[in-house]
C-alpha cells in the first residue's frame, strides 16, 4: 500500500463522501418510503428538499443556531407535505401531477425567499469528531461525521421495526396495499396518507437542511441538482424497505463522491462524467428493476405508478 | 351448553333506490345454528338485503330481530359489535401483510406495539380449535385462492362472529376446496357454534349443505322453505320465473376429425418471473371441446395469455391447421383464432370506451368499418354494434355506453359476441361463466356447444369441474404448468381428475 497512496486517498475520500452525500438521500428516501407505503407518490420532494435547505440556511443565518435551522427546515417540509396531502385528498386529483407542480412551487419559493442569503455565511452544523485519536488529519476529517447521519440510520431501523410491529405501521401498510380492506376496517385513507405525506415532507426538509448547513454547506440555487428525484428512484431500488433505503443511500452517496474524490488526487479527466455517476446509476437501476414481464416486487399495490 | 349461534329474523324489509325498488317486503327467518341459502339471479336484491343487515344501507322499512330482540344496525361497525360478520366475494385481506398480521389488524383493539411472540402463540392456540389451518407467516399474495378464502372465514371466527354472511364464497374455489370449506362450516353450524347465511347461484351447494333456502326475484321473496322439501327444478323455476331458458343445442357426433390446434412443448414465464407453463403438449381437434381443468394458479391463465398473444412464448411451437402460428393480430385474423380470457372487463376490453367501440376491436381496421383504409365510419361501427347487441342479447342502455357500466354477464356476452360472431376456427376461452347468473350460464354454454357443432375447436379452460364435465368431449388436467391427465369425457372420473389436479 505504501507504493500507491493515491488508491487509499481515493477510497478514504469515497468513504467519507459516501457518508456525507448519502445523508440527504437517506432522509428524502425515508420520507418517500413512508409516503409510498401509504399508497401515494410525492414527486415534490425535490422542491421540499430545496425549500428545506433555504429555510434552514436563512434561519441559521438570522438566529445563529444551525439546529434551529434544521427544525425550521423540517416544518417547512411538513407544510409542503401537508399541502400535497390535502390536494391529493380532493377527488380526481393525480398525485404525480400534484407532485410535479409542488416540486416547481417549492423550488420557486426557495429561490424567491433565498435570494438575500446566497452571499452571507451561516453557522454550520458541527460534526462528531470520531477520528481525532488517530492523529492523521485525512482520517480525522473523513471520520468527522454529522450527527444527522446517525439520526437517519436510527430512523431507518425504527421505521423498519415500526412497519412490522406497531399499529401505526400496520395501518400505513394496509392503506397502501388495499384501500378496500382499510376502508372496510374503518380507517380514513385520506387522513393516513395526509399524515404520511406530511411526515415524509418533514424528513425531506431535514435532508435539505443538511445540504445547506453541512455538506456542501452553503445556500445556492444549484444546491440539490435533482437529489430529491433520485431519492424516489432509490426507494424503488430499495423495494420499499427502510433498511435497504439506508444501504441504497450509501451506494448513491458513494457514486456521488466518486467525482470529487478523483479530483482530490488530481484526476480531472472525465470529471463531469464521474460527477454524473449518480444519474447513470439511477438509469441503470430503473432499467434493471423494471421489466415488462413481471410486476414490481414488493410495491404497495395502491401506488398509482404500479397500478 | 347453550348455543353460541345467533338467530336472525328479517320482517318486511324494503329498500328503494330512487325509482328502483330493490327490496320489497322481504321476510326471512334464519334460526340459530342453521345454514341458510339466499338464491336469486343478479339484481334480485340479495346483495341489498345483506348490506342492509350489515349496516351498509338503511332499510326504508322492516325490522331485524337478533335472537328475538329488535335491533337497528346503523353502520358496519355496529354489525360487527353484534357478532354479525360477512365474507365478501372479493377478498378484503391485505396482500402484502402476512396471515398473522391480517388477523391481528382485523381486531378492533390492535395494541400500539404488537408483541408478536405473544400474538403468534395466541393465534396458534386459536387455530388449534379451528377445523382448518392456514399458514400465518407468509404474505397473503403467496397463498392460493382457497387458502385466502379460508383465512377470510377464519378472520370472522377469530373476531368471534357468530352469524356469518357469505357472498358467493366458492366462486374462487375448486370444487374440492368448496366442498371442504362448506362442509367444515356445516359442521360448525350443526355443533351450534355458528349460523350461516350464504348467497349462492349453485344448486349443488344448496342441496348438499343448506338447511333452509329463500329465493328472491326482482326484490321480492318468491319462495323458500326447507331444502329437503324442494327440488332443484322447483328452485330454478322460482329463481328465473317465467323467463325461458334457451334450450341447449344437441351434441352433434362429428366422428373422427382432423387436428386443428397442436401445441408442442410450450414454455412460458409467469408474472413472478418463474416458469408457469412447462413442456405443455396438447392437441385440439375440429368440432371438439377440450376441457382443461386444474386448480387456479397452475399455469392456465398463462397458457391462455400465450395463445391470445398477451404473453410471450418462451419456447415451443404452435400449429393451427398444420401451419405454424404466431399469436399476432394478422395471423389470428388469417387463421381465425379467437380468445376470451377470464375477467374480460379487465383483460379483453377497454372499460371506458363504448360498447360499440369494444365490439369493433377485431374488425375496426377492415371494410366496411374503415373507409378508404384510413377513416373509421362511426355509422358502420354503430350499426354492427346494434346488430350484435340484438343477436347476443347484450343488455346496455345504448351502444355508446361505456363498457364498464355493463353488468358482469353482459360484459361476458359482449366480448363473446365480438369473438364468435364471425367465422371461428379456434376459440380459447377461460372461465366463461365465472360469477354469472343461471340464465346467463345456460345461454353461454349453449353458444359454446352450438359453436362446437359448427366445427370450431374449443379449448375450454375452467376451474369449475362441473362445467368441464358437462361441456367437454375430452378432458385434460393441468398441474404445475403441464398436462397431467387426458381422457375422453366418457371415460373420465372425478377421483382420477382430482388426483391429477393435485399433481399426482
Amino acid at each position: 500500500m505504501s507504493q500507491d497512496p493515491g488508491v487509499w486517498t481515493v477510497l478514504l475520500a469515497i468513504f467519507a463522501g459516501a457518508i456525507r452525500v448519502s445523508t440527504p438521500f437517506l432522509f428524502v428516501s425515508l420520507g418517500e418510503c413512508l409516503t409510498e407505503k401509504s399508497g401515494r407518490v410525492n414527486l415534490g420532494l425535490e422542491g421540499t428538499l430545496i425549500f428545506g435547505a433555504m429555510s434552514a440556511y436563512a434561519t441559521a443565518y438570522t438566529t445563529g443556531s444551525p439546529w434551529l435551522g434544521v427544525l425550521v427546515a423540517g416544518f417547512a417540509g411538513l407544510s409542503l407535505g401537508v399541502l400535497h396531502g390535502l390536494l391529493c385528498n380532493l377527488p380526481r386529483i393525480n398525485d404525480v401531477a400534484v407532485g410535479i407542480a409542488l416540486m416547481l412551487f417549492g423550488t420557486g419559493l426557495a429561490f424567491f425567499f433565498g435570494k438575500p442569503f446566497i452571499q452571507p455565511a451561516a453557522p454550520r452544523l458541527p460534526g462528531i469528531p470520531l477520528g481525532d485519536w488517530t492523529g492523521n488529519t485525512a482520517i480525522a476529517s473523513a471520520l468527522d461525521i454529522n450527527p444527522l447521519f446517525f439520526v437517519g440510520g436510527a430512523l431507518a431501523w425504527i421505521m423498519a421495526w415500526g412497519f412490522k410491529t406497531t399499529r401505526w405501521g400496520l395501518i400505513v401498510r394496509m392503506v397502501g396495499d388495499s384501500a378496500a380492506a382499510a376502508r372496510a376496517m374503518g380507517y380514513s385513507l385520506g387522513r393516513v396518507r395526509l399524515i404520511c405525506t406530511a411526515l415524509g415532507g418533514f424528513l425531506s426538509g431535514i435532508g435539505g437542511s443538511f445540504l445547506s448547513l453541512s455538506y456542501p454547506g452553503s445556500w445556492n440555487e444549484g444546491l440539490s441538482s435533482g437529489q430529491g428525484l433520485i431519492a424516489v428512484a432509490l426507494v424503488i431500488f430499495a423495494r420499499w424497505n427502510p433498511l435497504r433505503c439506508f444501504v441504497a443511500a450509501l451506494l448513491f452517496g458513494g457514486a456521488g463522491a466518486l467525482g470529487p474524490a478523483l479530483q482530490s488526487i488530481g484526476v480531472s479527466q472525465g470529471y463531469y462524467l464521474f460527477n454524473a455517476a449518480p444519474y447513470i446509476l439511477t438509469l441503470l437501476i430503473m432499467i434493471v428493476s423494471v421489466s415488462p414481464k413481471r410486476s414490481l416486487k414488493d410495491a404497495p399495490s395502491e401506488l398509482s405508478i404500479t397500478r | 351448553m347453550t348455543k353460541r349461534a345467533l338467530s336472525i329474523d328479517i320482517l318486511g324489509m324494503g329498500k328503494r333506490f330512487g325509482a328502483f325498488q330493490a327490496l320489497d317486503d322481504v321476510s326471512i327467518s334464519v334460526p340459530a345454528g342453521s345454514f341458510h341459502a339466499l338464491l336469486g339471479e343478479n339484481g334480485a336484491g340479495k346483495s341489498t338485503l345483506v348490506k342492509c343487515l350489515m349496516g351498509f344501507y338503511q332499510p326504508d322499512g322492516g325490522d331485524i330481530l337478533l335472537n328475538g330482540k329488535q335491533v337497528t344496525i346503523a353502520a358496519p361497525r355496529e354489525a360487527r359489535a353484534l357478532a354479525i360478520g360477512m365474507v365478501y366475494q372479493h377478498f378484503t385481506l391485505v396482500p402484502s401483510l402476512t396471515g398473522a398480521e391480517n388477523l391481528v389488524m382485523a381486531r378492533a383493539d390492535v395494541p400500539l406495539v404488537v408483541d408478536w411472540a405473544k400474538e403468534t402463540k395466541a393465534l396458534n392456540d386459536f387455530l388449534d380449535r379451528m377445523p382448518f389451518r392456514v399458514p400465518l407467516d407468509l404474505p397473503l399474495s403467496g397463498l392460493a385462492a382457497g387458502q385466502k378464502q379460508k383465512l377470510e372465514i377464519l378472520k370472522q371466527l377469530y373476531l368471534n362472529q357468530r352469524f356469518l354472511i357469505l357472498d358467493e364464497p366458492t366462486s374462487v374455489l375448486t370444487p374440492n376446496e368448496a366442498t371442504e370449506i362448506l362442509g367444515l362450516l356445516r359442521g360448525m353450524t350443526q355443533a351450534g357454534d355458528l349460523t350461516v347465511l350464504m348467497i349462492t347461484h349453485k344448486f349443488r351447494e344448496v342441496t348438499e349443505f343448506c338447511d333452509g333456502v329463500t329465493v328472491l326475484r326482482r326484490g321480492r321473496k318468491v319462495g323458500g322453505g326447507l331444502v329437503s322439501e324442494l327440488t332443484t327444478d322447483a328452485m330454478a323455476k322460482l329463481m328465473i320465473g317465467e323467463t325461458q331458458v334457451p334450450k341447449r343445442a344437441e351434441r352433434v357426433d362429428h366422428g373422427v376429425t382432423p387436428i386443428m390446434v397442436d401445441l408442442i412443448a410450450l414454455y412460458g414465464t409467469g408474472d413472478d418471473g418463474l416458469p408457469a407453463v412447462k413442456e405443455l403438449d396438447l392437441k385440439v381437434h375440429e368440432g371438439e371441446i377440450l376441457g382443461l381443468a386444474g386448480v387456479s394458479g397452475n399455469g392456465q391463465v398463462e397458457l391462455l395469455e400465450i395463445l391470445a398473444g398477451q404473453r410471450p412464448l418462451a419456447e415451443g411451437r404452435i400449429f393451427v391447421q398444420g401451419k405454424p402460428f404466431t399469436p399476432k393480430r394478422a395471423e389470428m385474423d388469417l387463421m381465425k383464432v379467437f380468445s376470451l380470457p377470464e375477467e374480460p372487463l379487465k383483460n379483453a376490453t377497454a372499460p371506458r370506451m363504448s360498447v360499440a367501440e369494444n365490439l369493433a376491436f377485431r374488425s375496426f381496421d377492415k371494410a366496411p368499418l374503415t373507409k378508404a383504409r384510413w377513416f373509421l365510419s362511426g355509422k358502420e361501427i354503430r350499426a354492427k354494434a346494434e346488430a350484435l347487441i340484438e343477436r347476443y342479447n347484450i343488455r346496455t342502455r345504448s351502444p355508446e355506453t361505456p363498457m364498464e357500466a355493463l353488468s358482469g354477464g353482459n360484459v361476458q356476452r359482449a366480448v363473446l359476441a365480438r369473438e364468435i360472431s364471425g367465422d371461428v376456427a379456434v376459440l380459447v376461452i377461460a372461465n366463461p361463466c365465472f360469477g354469472l347468473d343461471f340464465a346467463s350460464v345456460a345461454d353461454i354454454r349453449g353458444q359454446l356447444l352450438a359453436l362446437r357443432n359448427k366445427g370450431t375447436a374449443i379449448l375450454l379452460i375452467s376451474e369449475d369441474l362441473d362445467e368441464i364435465l358437462e361441456l367437454s368431449d375430452r378432458i385434460a388436467v393441468m398441474s404445475e404448468g403441464h398436462i397431467t391427465y387426458l381422457a375422453p369425457a366418457g371415460e373420465a372420473d372425478r377421483t382420477a381428475i382430482g388426483h391429477a389436479m393435485a399433481g399426482h
